[in-house]
């Protein structure tokens, strides 16, 4: 855990972070509305005698009291589908539409490229892309078993993303579920933090900037790109939104949602950053019993 | 690659007669519009959905159907121009190109909701040993073949996925990766 020492500053009730940090994370569901309305997915779970709790900020979010959701009937059936309670935030915040055009350039393995799907109906079309080829089988699993018709999966380094394959030019909305050094799911990955080293922060970083600024310049005017990660580190976070914001045609937007969450940071390590930039949100372990994320909501401009 | 390269190679594809595994083609719309020698038309397609399994054919009408690799089809509601290079588009529904056509598990999942015919429904420990895997002996009056598999839940009729059905046996098709032990 030393290496969140450097969040001492920035974190309220520090402790009680650490402590959080510290705690093994639940097992949490997503109902998949393709399969089945949350009212179907909670019967099929009591008539399985599964007891969950229903997150408060999304009905849609499931605490089970199982160690093994995926030995159930919902599961089979793909009504129900493992993923962590944060890991549902992005999705939100993006807010796709029935019939629009999404890409998730960082797709695998698919938990929130299927929450895209599902909450556009299954209508529309979703491109999911990712490098990772084995990761892919993966997504493809999943979206298989979770019913998704609207995806299109593409391998590629989503830095230089081509748009050759579609009819389309542009994305309606994007998600940037960008790699990270994942910090925030200590809870769930006890080994998150042995490889940690700023040259690592860095370095992703910049990989990071280059895929946003690809999501930025595929989606259309007025559209909507939505950056999140699973980290606490401001130079891949503010920081990575603050170079979109100097470089691309794109502002930082309001939004909200009901889980408890700290604005953005104005300044790190003596950079400052856009006031704008405390329009995104950090979501830490102790505010929620949850693991830790960063989303920020962009919207593209006119160049 | 000049631009009159790629228009010289699209004319090549569009008169391919062959399959390509490599790559998604659209399905022609009816035999009359076929071009490579095999392939299902989305005609053929619905057709064989509404005979076997009574599913209404304009359940689909929103939907295209692909092929990619010898006879197996694609179901997909998104935009995309054929031929298409890329990992998968929406999932995988049926493999044609053998005697008797085959539907996925998948696909019965999603949409064997709207089957009205070779419905079979299994009680409680029945269904646990279909999604585990098991072959079982049991009574069935209609056709042979392939069956639509479902049970009882939360006061709905669900599809869990696709059985065999000969000579008095119902033989799982789930896939090993989809089997559980319930």
């Amino acid at each position: 855990m030393e290496a969140l020492e450097r969040y001492r500053p920035i974190v309220d009730e520090f402790e009680r972070f650490l402590a959080a940090c510290e705690r093994p994370l639940g097992n949490a569901v997503r109902v998949n509305t393709i399969k089945a309305p949350v009212e179907r997915a909670t019967a099929t779970l009591e008539e399985e005698d599964v007891a969950f709790e229903q997150a408060s900020w999304n009905p849609r979010v499931l605490r089970l009291e199982t160690d093994s959701p995926g030995s159930t009937w919902s599961s089979v059936h793909g009504f129900t589908h493992g993923q962590e309670e944060v890991s549902a935030v992005p999705p939100v915040v993006l807010d796709p539409q029935p019939g629009e055009r999404v890409w998730d350039c960082c797709a695998a393995p698919g938990g929130k490229t299927t929450q895209i799907a599902a909450r556009m109906d299954d209508r529309g079309t979703v491109v999911a892309n990712d490098n990772n080829l084995g990761r892919l089988s993966a997504l493809r699993f999943n979206a298989e078993r979770l019913g998704a018709t609207s995806l299109a999966v593409t391998n590629a380094d989503a830095r230089n993303f081509s748009m050759k394959p579609f009819t389309f030019d542009a994305f309606d909305r994007s998600l940037v579920d960008a790699p990270c050094s994942c910090e925030g799911t200590i809870r769930k990955n006890p080994d998150a933090l042995d490889n940690w080293s700023e040259d690592h922060l860095h370095s992703v970083a910049g990989i990071q900037k280059g895929i946003l600024r690809r999501a930025i310049q595929t989606t259309r005017e007025g559209g909507t790109v939505v950056y999140s990660t699973c980290t606490f580190a401001p130079e891949e976070n503010e920081a990575v939104v603050q170079h979109a914001v100097e470089n691309e045609p794109c502002r930082v937007v309001d939004f909200d949602f009901d889980l408890e969450y700290a604005p953005g940071l104005r300044e790190w390590n003596g950079e400052a950053f856009d006031p704008t930039l405390e329009r995104t949100a950090r979501i830490y372990p102790h505010h929620n019993d949850t693991g830790g994320f960063f989303v920020a909501k962009l919207e593209v401009t006119a160049e | 690659m000049t631009d009159g390269d790629r228009a010289d190679a699209e004319d090549r594809d569009a008169d391919r007669k062959s399959n390509d595994g490599q790559r998604f083609d659209r399905l022609p719309a009816t035999e009359a519009e076929r071009t490579v020698e095999g392939r299902a038309s989305r005609r053929e397609v619905l057709e064989y959905v509404d005979d076997r399994f009574g599913i209404p054919p304009e359940t689909f009408d929103d939907y295209t159907f692909w092929e990619k690799g010898a006879g197996k089809i694609w179901i997909y509601a998104g935009e995309a121009s054929s031929p298409l290079e890329i990992e998968a588009i929406g999932m995988t529904c049926l493999r044609t190109r053998q005697e008797h056509w085959k539907p996925t598990t998948d696909f019965v999942q999603r949409f064997g909701r709207h089957a009205q015919t070779c419905v079979i429904e299994l009680d409680p420990e029945a269904a646990r040993r279909f999604v585990a895997g098991e072959d079982q002996e049991l009574e069935w009056d209609g056709d042979w073949g392939y069956l639509v598999v479902g049970h009882e839940l939360a006061g709905d009729l669900e599809p869990i996925g696709v059985g065999m059905y000969v000579h008095g046996e119902l033989r799982s098709m789930m896939p090993k990766g989809r089997q559980r032990k319930l």
